[in-house]
């Protein structure tokens, strides 16, 4: 623990340190360090719109204070979403040209579409997220996570990303797809194929990248000949197949949708599922209180939601001119929403850096994001992380972790490679 | 004070006087009323606060949606013309005994 503490100190003393505009927040080796806290404390504090000149990733603006997200968040007007809501390094964009040739606009999921593009696509998919559907799912995923906590080790260590929360959430998105249940772990697979950069996660090389996502759209493109061939079936692959608005869309667009869908529902849920067990243990007297009240199930979710950020950012690029409180964008300026400080910013949440399950209002959070792009699988997130608590609660009296966990390295995708655990015993 | 009647998806009524100026979001948070999650806290920035109002008499006294409401509107399930945002109707003394129904769940 002493090496960790120590690290953290470190990390206060270069925040503190760098001169202001040498700070580059999206650094993704703090991501796996866990070091970036004291740098968004600073930014929030004395530059709460900052300006990053240098970077692997360009120059970016930086917003990190909740206000100011929401405000660049719900004018899509000026922040679009058309040339991507990723900041990504300049190497990944090169290399991605290289293989794909140069990004049009508005042509990936729907999540990088503008206004009027966005609307119909999104509307597409959402009846599979809708109320009715939930409910009907439900029963369906309890089942599941009881087979999964059923099966895991009592009195032995194990990961818990691997046996529980890539499983489940697999295993939910292989549903939504219809996708062939056997091989649901390929979508996983692929996910981290796409989120990570070469040496981390399973991606060797840009060249073993291309493979996996070769893999995956041929896949994906075999499943749409299927589904279009038939007759309109409830899972997203034939919605898009069917819908006027998404039928006659182009290779690439569709391969846009896949690449969201199978981020979007996968890696989001899994990370908060292996960080809710983290924050748990982390704040054992948080874990006493949900032990002794199982109705708090529903706000410790949306808090893990909140304290955990799965996403931990959101990009925009700006269309014209904006005077954002003083600070000049510049057309074609990439903006970065920093929704992982946001949830932290101590004007908004109170003791923000605190996992408390029972906060006043914990649905306050901006993982979901807001405005038209606000995440379309919110409640199924929720379902599922409900569903596993409810079933360990009435499995386990304790989840142990056994050890630090690898974080992800990544300034997009905030989680866990791996969760050493113990389950001591049985209720 | 005017009085707001807020009718759960379960049918359960809950009437409270909320104070002219609060928004009938508010009128339902404030007094723990179930049904509205208001999860962006009244900016017209998600659809966590969706009612519908039966009344038409009542509805034309509401100012009309903004384009901001629509949209959000738009991508939330189980939509119907009466839809509203609820952070979007302020209360007034002409809203006195508004009633406004629930959706099966907030998205």
């Amino acid at each position: 623990m002493n090496v960790a503490v120590g690290t953290q100190e470190q990390a206060r003393n270069d925040a503190y340190s760098l001169p202001l505009e040498k700070i580059d927040p999206a650094n993704a080796d703090r991501f796996q360090n866990d070091t970036i806290w004291p740098y968004f404390e600073r930014l929030r504090r004395e530059a709460p719109i900052h300006y990053t000149a240098d970077s692997a990733y360009g120059p970016y603006w930086s917003v990190t204070k909740w206000n100011d997200i929401m405000a660049v968040d719900t004018n899509h007007e000026v922040f679009s979403s058309a040339d991507g809501i990723v900041l990504a390094t300049l190497e990944s964009i090169r290399e991605n040209e290289k293989i794909r040739g140069p990004r049009d606009r508005n042509a990936g999921g729907f999540i990088s579409m503008d206004p009027p593009h966005h609307g119909p696509k999104r509307k597409t998919v959402t009846p599979v997220v809708a109320p009715d559907n939930l409910a009907r799912m439900a029963p369906q995923v309890r089942e599941r996570a009881g087979l999964i906590l059923d099966s895991l080790p009592i009195g032995q260590e194990f990961d818990w990303v691997d046996r529980v929360s890539k499983e489940l959430t697999a295993m939910t998105l292989a549903t939504l797809f219809d996708f062939p249940f056997e091989d649901r772990r390929k979508l996983t697979y692929w996910s981290d194929m796409f989120t990570n950069a070469p040496g981390h996660g399973p991606a060797r090389s840009w060249a073993h990248k291309k493979e996996a996502a070769d893999e995956c759209f041929g896949a994906f493109a075999d499943l749409w000949n299927q589904r279009v061939n038939a007759e309109p079936s409830f899972d997203m692959i034939s919605m898009l197949a069917h819908s006027p608005a998404t039928r006659n869309m182009d290779p690439r667009e569709y391969q846009g949708h896949v690449v969201l869908l199978i981020i979007g529902g996968n890696d989001t849920t899994r990370n908060t599922i292996s960080g809710s067990v983290y924050a748990l243990n982390r704040f054992p007297e948080q874990y006493a209180k949900l032990r002794a009240n199982n109705g708090l199930v529903t706000s410790m979710v949306s808090e893990t939601i909140r304290w955990q950020t799965p996403l931990a950012h959101m990009r925009r690029t700006a269309l014209r001119d904006f005077d954002l409180k003083g600070h000049k964008i510049k057309e074609g300026d990439k903006v970065v929403m920093w929704y992982v400080s946001g949830n932290r910013d101590e004007d908004v949440i109170a003791d923000p850096n605190a996992y408390i399950i029972d906060r006043e209002r914990p649905r306050q959070h901006l993982s979901f994001g807001f405005g038209i792009h606000r995440c379309v699988g919110n409640r199924i997130a929720e379902l599922q992380l409900q569903i596993i608590w409810e079933e360990i609660m009435k499995r386990f009296p304790d989840i142990r972790v056994a050890g630090e966990p690898t974080r992800t390295h990544s300034s997009f995708v905030k989680g866990y490679e791996t969760l050493p655990v113990v389950i001591p015993a049985r209720n | 004070m005017p009085k707001i009647k807020y009718i759960e998806h379960n049918g359960k009524e809950h009437v409270a006087d909320v104070p002219e100026g609060w928004s009938v979001m508010e009128g339902a948070v404030k007094n723990m009323i179930p049904g509205i999650d208001a999860d962006c806290g009244g900016a017209c920035a998600c659809a966590t606060c969706h009612v519908f109002v039966d009344d038409p008499a009542m509805a034309a006294k509401i100012p009309p949606k903004t384009d901001m409401e629509e949209t959000m509107l738009d991508f939330a399930p189980e939509i119907a013309p009466n839809s509203r945002l609820s952070c979007q109707i302020k209360v007034t003394k002409e809203l006195d005994g508004l009633v406004v129904r629930m959706p099966q769940s907030q998205h």
